[in-house]
Formats: C-alpha cells, sequence, structure tokens
C-alpha cells in the first residue's frame, strides 16, 4: 500500500507534463490551443472594458436609461436584464456569468432594437460578410500570386515595371479611401454602377434560393464592395509573391531542374510555384483581419448588411451589447480562420508541423 | 564620454552620406518632398491662411475658380484654406503613432532577443496571439468605450494596439545582426558597447525602423480617418478625415457640383500616404544594395 501511494503522485505528475509535452510538441493542437487563447483574451477585455472599467458601457446605459425617466433601481435592472448579468454579484462572478452566458452562445438583448436577441441579430447578417469577404480573399490570393509571378518572371521590363507600381499605389492607400473612389467614380462620374439601387445584400422581396436569379441579384449587390476588397489588399501579395519568386528562381534546385530539361511550365509549377507561394499562408493572418477590419468601414460605406456595417450601426447607436457580441463573433471568425490557414499551411508543408512553424 | 561623442559623429556622418544616396533616388526624393511639404505646411500654413471662421452663403458648393483653387464646401468655405488647416492633426497622429509604436517595440523586441530563454518564448506567443486579433474592430470598441478626448489619446491607444507586430520583426532583425561576423569583430576588439550599439547595430537596424515606422503611420492615418467616418473621433476639428465624412453625410456622393469638397481631402490623405509610401520603398533600396536600380 505505501508504495502505490508514494508512487502515484510521481506518475500523475510525470504523465501530466508529458500531456504538456505532446500539446506543445504538436502543431494542430498547438495552434487549436492558440485559437482558443485569443477568443478567450478577447472576450475577457470585452468584459472588462464594457463592465469593469471607470466609465464603462454599463455605467453609461444605466445613466442614459434614468436620463429617459426610468428610476435608478429599474434602470439597473433593465440593464442588468439587457447584459444578462446580475449586477448585484462582485465582479469575479460577473465575469463567470458572462464566460458562462458566451459559451452558451446567449450574447444578451439589443437595447435599441426592442430587446431582439444579439445571437439572433447576428446569425441574420454574418452568412453575408462570410461570403463577401471569403470570395474576395480567394479572388486576391489567386490574382496576387498570379501578377506577381509574371512580375517575378518578367522583371525589368515595363508589365513588371507596370504592375509594380500598380502594386505599390494600391498598398498604400486606405481601402476606405478606395471604397469612396470606387463610388466617385462608378457611381457619379461614369454611371455605370447604379449605387443606390445596390444597398443591402439583395433586392428586396427576393428569396434565397440555389437559382439563377437568385445568384445574379446577390452579385449585382456585392460586385463594387468585391472590386474594392481585392483592389485593397492585392498589392501587398503581389509584391511579396514577386520576391518570393525572384528568391526561388536563384535556388540551385531550380538551376538543377533547368540543367535537367524539365520543361518551363513543369519547373513553374512543381519547382518555382509551389515554394513561392508556401510563405504566403503565414501572411494570411494579417491579411485575414485587416479584410474584415476594412469591412467595418466598407460595408457601412456601401450599405451592405454584414457584421462589419451592424458593428458600426452598434457604435453609432452606443448599442453596448450589440456592440459587444458582434465584436466577440467578428474576432472568433478571424481567429478560427487563421486556425483553418494555419492547417491548410501545414498539410502542404510537413516541415511546418515537425518545427512548430513559428518562423 | 569622447567615446560617445565620436560615435554620435560617426553616426551623423553615416546619416548624411544616406541622404546623398537617397537624393539620387528618383521615387524616394519625390516622396520625401511630398511628406516635407505636407508637413511644413501644415504647421506653418494656418500661421499665414487662417481658418475662416463664419459660412459663406453665397459661395456654397462652388467649383474650380481663380479665387478658390479647389473649390467651396457646403458652408461656402475655400477647401484648400481647409485643407492648409486640416493637416496637423493627420501629421500629429501619424509621428505620435509611428513613433511611439516603434519605440515601444524596439525596446520589447531588442529585449526578447537578448534575453532569450522562457520569456523570450512567452512573450512571442503573446505577439503571435496578438496578430490574429481583427485591430481595427478591436480599436474601434476601445475608442468607443473611452470616448477619447483628443489626438494624442488617439494616437497612444493605436500605439498599444500596434505594437506587437513590429516586436516580433525588431527581434528577428536583432537575432540576425547579433550573430554577424563584423558584431562579433567589434566586440572582439573591445570597441565598448556605445560605439557598437551607434556604429555598428543601429545604423544597420536604422533602414529597418525607419521603413516600418513609415508604414505604421500610414495605417495610423488610415485608421483614425475610419473612426472619424464612424462618428467615433469627435469633430472637434477640422482635420481631412472629419471633412470627407463631413462632405459624405452631406450628401456629397449625389451631388456632382459638390465633389471638389470630398476630392480634396481624399487627394491630400492619398498624396501623404503615397509620398511616404514611396520614401519607406526607397528607403529599401538604399538600404539593401542588392534591390538597388540604375534609375
Amino acid at each position: 500500500m505505501t508504495t502505490i501511494t508514494t508512487t502515484t503522485p510521481e506518475i500523475s505528475e510525470r504523465t501530466l507534463w508529458s500531456v504538456i509535452q505532446k500539446v506543445t510538441s504538436n502543431f494542430l493542437l498547438r495552434r487549436l490551443v492558440r485559437a482558443l487563447f485569443s477568443i478567450w483574451l478577447v472576450t475577457t477585455i470585452t468584459f472588462f472594458v464594457v463592465r469593469a472599467m471607470p466609465g464603462n458601457a454599463v455605467d453609461i446605459l444605466i445613466q442614459e436609461l434614468t436620463a429617459q425617466g426610468v428610476s435608478p433601481e429599474d434602470a439597473k435592472n433593465q440593464a442588468a436584464a439587457l447584459m444578462n448579468i446580475d449586477l448585484d454579484q462582485p465582479l469575479a462572478g460577473q465575469y463567470l456569468d458572462y464566460l458562462g452566458n458566451v459559451l452558451r452562445g446567449d450574447l444578451g438583448r439589443s437595447y435599441k432594437s426592442a430587446g431582439l436577441s444579439v445571437t439572433e441579430m447576428i446569425t441574420q447578417v454574418l452568412p453575408w460578410t462570410l461570403f463577401s469577404v471569403g470570395l474576395s480573399l480567394l479572388i486576391t490570393f489567386v490574382l496576387g500570386i498570379g501578377l506577381g509571378a509574371i512580375m517575378a518572371y518578367k522583371r525589368d521590363t515595363w508589365i513588371d515595371h507596370v504592375l509594380s507600381n500598380l502594386a505599390a499605389t494600391l498598398d498604400a492607400i486606405s481601402p476606405y479611401l478606395i471604397g469612396l473612389l470606387a463610388i466617385l467614380l462608378f457611381g457619379l462620374t461614369w454611371k455605370i454602377v447604379p449605387i443606390t439601387e445596390m444597398r443591402g445584400a439583395m433586392s428586396p422581396g427576393m428569396k434565397p434560393g440555389f437559382n439563377f436569379e437568385f445568384l445574379a441579384d446577390i452579385f449585382m449587390h456585392v460586385r463594387v464592395l468585391l472590386l474594392v476588397y481585392v483592389l485593397s489588399s492585392i498589392g501587398s501579395w503581389m509584391l511579396q509573391m514577386k520576391s518570393n519568386t525572384v528568391s526561388t528562381l536563384g535556388e540551385d534546385y531550380v538551376t538543377v531542374a533547368r540543367a535537367r530539361g524539365l520543361t518551363d511550365g513543369r519547373i513553374l509549377t512543381a519547382y518555382v510555384g509551389r515554394n513561392a507561394t508556401l510563405p504566403l499562408f503565414t501572411r494570411l493572418a494579417i491579411s485575414i483581419g485587416f479584410v474584415v477590419g476594412g469591412s467595418v468601414l466598407l460595408e457601412t460605406l456601401f450599405t451592405y448588411r454584414g457584421v462589419g456595417f451592424l458593428l458600426a450601426r452598434s457604435i453609432s447607436e452606443r448599442d453596448y451589447p450589440v456592440m459587444q457580441g458582434v465584436f466577440l463573433i467578428i474576432t472568433a471568425a478571424v481567429v478560427f480562420a487563421n486556425l483553418l490557414a494555419d492547417y491548410v499551411y501545414g498539410w502542404l508543408d510537413p516541415r511546418v508541423r515537425i518545427s512548430g512553424g513559428d518562423n | 564620454m569622447n567615446n560617445i561623442r565620436d560615435a554620435l559623429i560617426g553616426f551623423w556622418r553615416e546619416t548624411a552620406k544616406t541622404f546623398k544616396i537617397l537624393s539620387r533616388n528618383k521615387m524616394g526624393l519625390f516622396g520625401f518632398s511630398i511628406v516635407s511639404l505636407i508637413i511644413l505646411l501644415s504647421i506653418f500654413g494656418p500661421l499665414i491662411w487662417p481658418a475662416e471662421v463664419s459660412a459663406n452663403v453665397a459661395e456654397i458648393n462652388k467649383g474650380v475658380s481663380a479665387e478658390h483653387w479647389l473649390g467651396t464646401d457646403f458652408q461656402g468655405q475655400d477647401n484648400l484654406r481647409k485643407i492648409i488647416n486640416g493637416g496637423k492633426d493627420i501629421v500629429v497622429i501619424a509621428l505620435l503613432t509611428g513613433g511611439l509604436s516603434m519605440l515601444i517595440a524596439v525596446i520589447v523586441g531588442s529585449f526578447s532577443a537578448f534575453v532569450g530563454g522562457k520569456v523570450d518564448s512567452i512573450l512571442m506567443e503573446f505577439v503571435n496571439i496578438w496578430l490574429t486579433i481583427p485591430k481595427f474592430p478591436l480599436l474601434a470598441v476601445l475608442a468607443t468605450v473611452l470616448s477619447l478626448k483628443n489626438v494624442v489619446m488617439l494616437s497612444v491607444l493605436m500605439a498599444l494596439l500596434d505594437w506587437p507586430a513590429l516586436a516580433r520583426q525588431v527581434r528577428s532583425q536583432v537575432l540576425s545582426l547579433r550573430n554577424r561576423e563584423y558584431i562579433e569583430a567589434a566586440v572582439m576588439l573591445d570597441f565598448g558597447t556605445p560605439r557598437i550599439i551607434f556604429r555598428e547595430l543601429l545604423p544597420n537596424m536604422m533602414s529597418f525602423v525607419a521603413i516600418s515606422t513609415i508604414f505604421e503611420m500610414t495605417h495610423a492615418i488610415y485608421q483614425q480617418t475610419g473612426l472619424v467616418f464612424l462618428g467615433i473621433v469627435p469633430y472637434s476639428s477640422a482635420n481631412w478625415g472629419v471633412m470627407i465624412s463631413a462632405a459624405e453625410r452631406r450628401g456629397v456622393l449625389f451631388n456632382p457640383q459638390a465633389s471638389w469638397s470630398i476630392l480634396a481631402p481624399m487627394a491630400a490623405i492619398i498624396l501623404f500616404q503615397l509620398g511616404l509610401v514611396s520614401f519607406a520603398r526607397s528607403l529599401d533600396e538604399v538600404f539593401n544594395p542588392r534591390l538597388r536600380t540604375s534609375v
């Protein structure tokens, strides 16, 4: 008996340590833990910003309600009901309640839109943002890689000079200004796109369905937004791909492949393209965040009803429960998109899975 | 002390040499001139052409004329004069955010690189996590709740959110420079820490630091105009961002006659951003001779 009691803690400690080691050395698990940690971090930041700081959102909400003639006690109860937390509890208890609510998918109720559930409001608009941002990322990635490779193959020709300057210029200008320019040029000066009819994600009265009419309609509504997304982020992809391709072209294995008499097409796809594209996946993290961040401004500018639009509206209406919920969902979406990109990267490049992939 | 003075003189000489090379690069000269022109005009312009205080009903939404080079806005005020007076905020935000975030990044990044070990990996893990969080929505939410009073507070907030990405770059720069032969040689020759830092390490990191700071500056301008558009940053002073969204709210997008009052501030911001970026790219060419073209 005595031997068992003395050895058990040692064994459990050792197994715990080996579990930790397995987690930190396993690429997929490690990234999952990192993603979950990011979401927890943001959830916590939002809680403290909304609840714990002096002059926080809940206090402002109570003030606003009292200013409308509600008694202080009622105002407090109303605010607590909207935010779904018990304000009489100590802060730590409120925090745990809040975490529990978030885990159950309960994000409280809107303050301005008469008690509408925040989760419901978000699920209504989320598909449109996923659709437009996802599609634009895909187009940008493919087009940026293609143009970047062309620039590298034709370097120091006029094509390279034109494309390089174009990419550098697009990269320098804010997405918001590109969006304004698009409206001014397409809608006002050239009058080729009806900007007012394009508002919203689809025309009123249109029934969602998998038919040509519906697809054509949502494309009509998204096209300029899509163009602006692509223009605002394609520059950095092109420049990065160009420099990657140029350095890959100088590698010994490319020279060897040439010496072996492989065709240019085969060298491009199997040797240069693959190795030049792989490092770009690490940039996806920054790019996804950038595009989603830009969606707050661009969806508002084009009145495209996605999560960015909802966040902007909740900010201008000071609708704190909605603001908090939408911000959480946006962050979670970006973090999971990054996780997906990490997994694809690990699948494409086995070296990353082994070394852990931190440059 | 003599040692430090010599080092500083040497550092100054290196900088002078850099500017000489830079003046041969057309893109860089173009960018540098635009940026300096905008900064000088924003600081000294308001002294010569102060802002108009009253509206001018007879001159609302006029086009370009000899009197009003860039037309007039919805209050009949001269757009060019508003541009001159509206640059200060933008310049201050760009310089302050760029400088402050780079300062934090240099301190944390080089500390992380020199200490190494567990501290380094924890710091870098934090940075990697921070990078996946979308910054603009976070900035928008924080700025709303904190209700920022002035441009300095806004710049500090932006710098606090943006430094981690820069710190990761600084760390890898320091790590790769520390093992270079000339640094090791300088250490072995016992040149002294000030000289090693000022003559060997810093000049070789300067290009990188300057370029990253400049890119952070353009990013800060983008974020500021975005916050103004969302109505988060108050309209207290008439800077370029405020001019754009004021014009947008007045329905300029549907009134071709008034388009100058939105085009003028947009052009000012785009010129400033383009100037900054082409200056940064030319710095890159100057400091990385392999990229240097025959232009």
